[in-house]
């Protein structure tokens, strides 16, 4: 595989799993705090709420993809160029809109789907350029 | 007024300052030698050991507690697309802060990413 082909496909797999693991960080947040309930906003309620998202296994999960998104990240810009690799994450909002419609059979706006349209063409145009144009190095030992 | 626009600009600078100065650790330590255990917990040691990587981390987290903040504020109507002009914003910080080639292709994209995000947040 030629130089350039390998770095855009590295590039292409650390993008979708920056997608997979925010989208499944966020939703397992959001399970987690549903099982908790709703925070009182007093002190006693916030520190309640505390104590019960550190025993909840859902939240830990949850934190587990999110730094997980993290590394692929950091990873990702170390050879790639930021301005490649930040439009090209928001194509996780294309696919949330695509889960919610086949999963949870939700309606979604004609106004939604535009963006998402745009959102899709616009990471096809950011994925046409190349992926680095600065000179990345190699971590040592 | 004042005190929407001045978190606003808060919000912007530390959530693209955050990016860009962890893009920039990121580039100085350099990409894995390869997938194998060992070489990937020498790549993170290194992050790990990397000032900017710190530097970047607080910024973050401010602009995260600023995003809260400004949620409790203001309007998503207001908030989610100045959230999503942090692409235009990233994308400057890239090419004149980070030396990155930005092609009119890449702006044309990163502009319609921006438009496309606070259209399916905004709905």
């Amino acid at each position: 595989m030629s130089h350039e082909r390998r770095l855009r496909f590295k590039t292409l797999v650390m993008v979708l799993l920056m997608v997979v693991c925010a989208n499944l960080g966020d939703l397992m947040l959001k399970r987690g705090m549903l099982q908790i309930g709703a925070v009182q906003m007093t002190p006693a309620g916030i520190w309640l709420a505390l104590l019960s998202t550190i025993h909840n296994a859902t939240i830990w999960l949850g934190i587990f993809f999110l730094i997980g998104f993290t590394f692929c990240y950091m990873t990702a810009v170390s050879w790639a160029d930021y301005s490649y690799v930040m439009p090209a994450g928001a194509f996780g909002y294309a696919v949330q809109t695509m889960l919610a419609v086949i999963i949870l059979h939700e309606v979604v706006s004609a106004r939604r789907w535009f963006g998402v349209v745009l959102i899709v063409v616009g990471v096809l145009l950011v994925g046409q350029t190349h992926p680095s144009t600065t000179t990345p190095k190699v971590a040592s030992s | 007024m004042t005190r929407l626009i001045l978190m606003l600009v808060f919000f912007i600078c530390c959530s693209t300052g955050g990016e860009i100065a962890m893009t920039h650790g990121m580039k100085q330590v350099g990409e894995p030698e390869s997938f194998r255990p060992r070489a990937l917990l020498r790549f993170i040691g290194k992050a790990i050991s990397c000032g900017w990587v710190w530097f970047a981390l607080p910024l973050l987290a401010a602009s995260f507690y600023s995003l809260l903040i400004l949620l409790s504020w203001a309007p998503l109507s207001v908030v989610i697309p100045a959230s999503a002009f942090n692409y235009v914003v990233g994308t400057f910080g890239a090419k004149y802060l980070l030396r990155e080639q930005v092609s009119p292709k890449r702006w044309m994209g990163v502009i319609m990413v921006c438009i496309g995000v606070t259209l399916v947040l905004l709905t």
